[in-house]
């Protein structure tokens, strides 16, 4: 992850925690505040970031995260927010089809990055992803707060290794929390996903 | 295997793509324009009292719209969570709220509050409460006594003495609060060849669901309008109209999706109530999102057990006697029960001939505890399946014929009264896990390898498992759509969807005809029970069955109205309602339903039972002359304790060296009659292990007893189990036997499930360490490093929450 070196680690938590903390103000209309308020040596406001294939231009805090931007200024709320520590992985994304943890990564580190996000899966005539599909099929989700990361997490491990051992596919997904406790369809859904389960 | 259409047969839950595609709408995902977003200012200290509260700051402050503090709202009396107070009773607990245009706005309001709070005495440890001259976690006292002769708070006190003897093993002698017995127990002890004396703890952990819960809320004339994380649906309206001080009309909640429960949103909470009073002062919609931290302080625990049992066992293996003293820590608020609910479980897992039950809830400055996932039965569970297993060894019995011998059955009789049991299939639950994991060929291969040891372990868990008296609508349409309504709140489990299948079963008719509504109370939902304590698919079971039969009656009046003869002469099939002896003279539901509407009264929902619930009533209005309406109160003949039993069978690979184990294998058996849904039968029963496992070796709160500072509040720190901390695969079973109290046979089953893996692992873990019992949850590596060891636990005996 991309961060600027002059933050020093504890003003990056704090900033990450107070921009977090700024809610959706663009969802209500809000304005906020303009170029010339802007620190020195801060980075640009007015962003492009491709998104599910998008170039998205997103008025961006410095030290916003991309979870963020993503639910409250793009209104991709498939993300989910569950620790915003960078702790369950509900946030997690593709950034270059690596999985991250959006909540944990600045949008501006991203600008010239690919990020795909769980609304951008399903095909435009409405086929599921084949990993949504497996979850599907294999009932995956219970409550599904955490399903769109466990997604993400799982195509993420397939684009790396097509056809993982459950060993493999087990450790790839372990950053994905689910209190649900509904590991053992989550990794059916990743082996039936991968071919090895019908 | 039946031969129903829609019963045990695997379907997709209409919600499940939602999930899987990011669509699904949690309550943050909503939205209302000009809506505030508040943030709370919680409490610092673990029991204090404010003294002032210095807002001047916020004059001026831009986008600061508003302050809401406990003088703002209805004074709530205790033991009844105040949504803001002046009196905090743990850390974390809200003091006042802010609203603003943005949260970060709202934060910089809150860091710009002058509070001032005394400190207060206060308590992390029940014994250091209960102690003499201990300080009390509230003003009202210490302990909470729940009693048909007058509940309330109490203080009671110990002597040194007596808690000492308590820590050092020996049976309680200081006052319990609540007490039940059966059978002669002192009879029952000298019936016994063996009899098993331990002292134990379990300690209470946070329920961390993975939604941080938000609650959004406005009011459109007159009605509030609340966006809430709900675990049930229609049954949270009465609490939340109590809550707002309005009616229960006037009252509608949007809980579509909720991101886990597990007993924390079981009925109205306060945060849940918060923005709809908030709303209502500052006349704009306001959102409420806490944050994981807070939803460690707010999101309720399981309670925490200090306690002595004595198990007399038969030479055969049959408990003959069983005392049981229980010291709860129910936190800030609760009222305990945890600890009579663990008593009823003994009576009826391991059906005592004789029992006694002892407790006392004391209060503590921890989070507020409420139910969690098998309240009481799974604490116990824990404790119980190594003392089984000490048993069996003295005794020289096999670990598994230890349980077949006392196993629960049809004729086994439970609680203080002695109750039947609707049906219980325990051995048949046993044999078939047995089966499954080789219980009989694992026993006899080698156990050790270097420094790894294989355990095996059996557990058992049980709740009680239905309820009666819930309201079923349905609705046929002219278009032939069988609309199924269900107010059962969406916690994860599909039982919202599964129960309807009841209704569907009797129609005999296509699924894919069937249109579900369900997850805002404005949707026309029946009364409904919560979405809690196992016991949604017995009790929703009967209530669809219940409307869908007043359909059929109906249908058959309507034809025989239209085609002559009488209602008796017809029968349903193929979505028609046709002669019995003229199948070809018939009319299509389609039909039906038209002719309900022109037919009126009870047919099209003009008039309705008057039996049930207002909120079905308020719901059969609103659908009136739509169609044919089927709908009716459960009034089902039921006798006797509904039962869930669950079994559970682990192996584990332990390493003595660093007190790590790793699950090998585990095999789960459902005994809760008939099986409803499959597939979600088995999510259940793995996700319940899941639960079982955290809780067994990983889960506690930590407080430091110095200030009463939380430790754990974030999901690393709490310890929730990973996918690294089960095996890699999982293998689940049922027994299948029907329930004759149940128009299908279902029963529930979502607590046993966690209660039989938790057992199982207590098991296993004193069995790799040839019998050692910790009589402790969780049982962490450094415990097993001490034991190996041969050195001292770093806790003294009974201590909890503060290690």
């Amino acid at each position: 992850m991309a961060v600027n070196p002059r933050l020093s680690r504890r003003r990056f938590i704090k900033a990450v925690i107070a921009s977090s903390a700024a809610g959706a103000a663009s969802h209500a209309g809000l304005r906020v505040a303009g170029a010339q308020d802007r620190m020195p040596g801060t980075v640009e406001r007015l962003v492009s970031i491709r998104v599910n294939g998008r170039t998205r231009r997103v008025d961006v805090l410095p030290q916003e995260t991309l979870a963020h931007t993503l639910r409250y200024k793009l209104g991709l709320t498939g993300t989910k927010i569950g620790c915003n520590r960078g702790e369950c992985g509900a946030c997690t994304v593709l950034i270059d089809d690596v999985p991250n943890y959006s909540c944990s990564t600045l949008t501006h580190s991203v600008r010239t990055r690919e990020v795909l996000t769980v609304e951008g899966l399903q095909a435009a005539d409405g086929t599921l992803h084949p990993v949504q599909q497996a979850f599907v099929d294999e009932l995956g989700p219970q409550c599904g707060f955490c399903t769109p990361g466990q997604v993400m997490s799982a195509v993420g491990l397939l684009h790396a290794n097509p056809n993982p051992s459950r060993e493999e596919a087990r450790l790839a997904m372990s950053g994905n929390l689910c209190r649900c406790g509904a590991y053992d369809n989550y990794l059916n859904g990743v082996m039936r996903a991968a071919g090895s389960r019908s | 295997m039946n031969d129903y259409r829609h019963i045990g047969k695997d379907f997709l839950p209409p919600d499940v793509v939602g999930k899987v595609t990011g669509k699904a709408m949690y309550a943050e995902d909503f939205r209302a324009d000009g809506m505030l977003f508040a943030r709370v200012y919680t409490s610092p200290m673990a029991h204090g009292r404010v003294t002032g509260i210095d807002t001047s700051a916020l004059e001026g402050m831009e986008g600061v719209i508003g302050v809401l503090t406990a003088d703002d709202l209805p004074p709530v009396e205790a033991p009844n969570a105040p949504m803001l107070t002046n009196t905090p009773v743990y850390i974390g607990e809200p003091i006042l709220a802010v609203a603003a245009l943005d949260e970060k706005i709202a934060e910089d309001a809150l860091a710009a509050i002058r509070l001032r709070i005394d400190p207060l005495p206060f308590a992390v440890d029940p014994l250091d409460s209960l102690v003499q001259d201990g300080p009390d976690a509230r003003e009202e006292g210490n302990v909470y006594v729940r009693s048909r002769e007058g509940s309330g708070f109490r203080t009671v006190k110990w002597t040194r003495q007596q808690i000492d003897e308590f820590r050092a093993g020996r049976e309680p002698t200081g006052d319990a609060v609540d007490e039940w017995s059966y059978g002669d127990l002192e009879q029952g002890f000298r019936d016994a060849q063996v009899v098993v004396e331990e002292p134990f703890v379990t300690v209470g952990y946070a329920h961390m669901s993975m939604e941080p819960r938000t609650s959004m809320a406005y009011w459109q004339n007159g009605t509030c309008y609340i966006y809430g994380s709900a675990q049930s649906q229609s049954f949270m309206i009465p609490g939340l109209a109590s809550l707002l001080g309005i009616e229960q009309k006037d009252v509608v909640l949007v809980s579509e999706n909720t991101g886990g429960g597990f007993g924390s949103k079981i009925g109205a909470y306060p945060m849940m109530a918060l923005p709809a009073w908030f709303s209502k002062k500052l006349g704009r919609p306001v959102q409420l999102r806490i944050t994981r931290e807070q939803e460690y302080y707010i999101g309720s625990a399981r309670v925490g057990f200090q306690g002595w049992i004595k198990v007399g066992f038969a030479a055969n293996g049959r408990v003959t006697a069983t005392d049981l003293f229980i010291v709860e820590d129910i936190g800030p608020n609760a009222t305990g029960g945890d600890g009579s609910s663990a008593g009823g479980a003994v009576s009826i897992v391991y059906d005592p001939e004789s029992m006694r039950y002892r407790g006392v809830p004391v209060l503590t400055n921890t989070t507020p505890r409420g139910a969690q996932r098998g309240p009481g039965q799974n604490q116990i569970a824990a404790i119980m399946a190594p003392i089984m297993d000490k048993a069996a060894r003295e005794l020289g019995i096999d670990r598994l014929e230890i349980r077949k011998v006392n196993a629960a059955h049809n004729e086994t009789t439970v609680y203080e009264d002695q109750e039947p049991v609707t049906s219980a299939y325990m051995k048949e639950a046993l044999d078939q896990g047995a089966g499954m994991f080789d219980w009989a060929g694992r026993r006899g291969m080698a156990r050790r390898r270097g420094s790894k040891v294989i355990g095996l372990g059996i557990g058992q868990g049980y709740h009680s498992a239905g309820a009666t008296g819930y309201d079923g609508l349905l609705r046929i349409t002219p278009d032939g759509k069988i609309h199924l309504h269900s107010g059962v709140g969406n916690l994860g489990t599909y039982s919202y969807a599964s129960t309807t299948r009841s209704a569907a079963e009797v129609l005999k008719c296509d699924w894919d005809n069937c249109v579900i509504h369900r997850g805002r109370t404005d949707a026309n939902l029946p009364w409904s029970s919560y979405q809690a304590g196992s016991n949604t698919t017995f009790t929703h079971m009967r209530a669809n069955y219940a409307a869908a039969m007043d359909a059929v009656t109906k249908m058959k009046e309507i034809a025989a109205a239209t085609m002559g003869g009488n209602p008796a002469d017809y029968d349903i099939g193929d979505e028609r309602v046709f002669r019995t002896g003229n199948p070809s003279q018939g009319m299509s539901y389609a039909e039906v339903a038209q002719r309900a509407i022109e037919m009126g009264g009870a047919y099209s929902g003009e008039t309705w039972p008057a039996d049930i619930h207002e909120v079905t009533q308020r719901a059969v209005q609103n659908i009136a002359g739509s169609g044919l309406i089927g709908v009716a109160r459960d009034a089902l003949p039921q006798e006797g304790v509904i039962p869930g039993f669950a079994v559970g069978f682990v192996a584990i690979e332990l390493d003595l060296e660093t007190g790590k184990y790793e699950i090998l294998d585990y095999v789960g058996i459902a005994e809760c009659g008939t099986v409803v849904h499959p597939q979600g039968l088995a999510a259940q029963m793995k996700g319940g292990a899941i639960w079982g496992f955290g809780m067994a070796g990983l889960e506690r709160h930590v407080y430091d007893p110095r200030y009463g500072l939380p430790a754990n509040v974030g999901y690393h720190q709490c310890a929730i189990p990973t996918y690294l901390d089960g095996p890699l695969e999982m293998h689940t079973g049922a027994v299948d036997l029907p329930d004759p109290q149940a128009p299908f046979g279902a029963r529930g089953i979502g607590e046993p499930a966690m209660g039989c893996a938790v057992a199982a692992l207590t098991s296993a873990i004193a069995d790799a360490l040839d019998g050692h019992v910790f009589n402790r949850t969780p049982i962490s590596a450094d415990m097993i490093v001490n034991h190996v060891a041969g050195r001292p636990q770093s806790f003294k005996p009974l201590q909890t929450n503060n290690f």
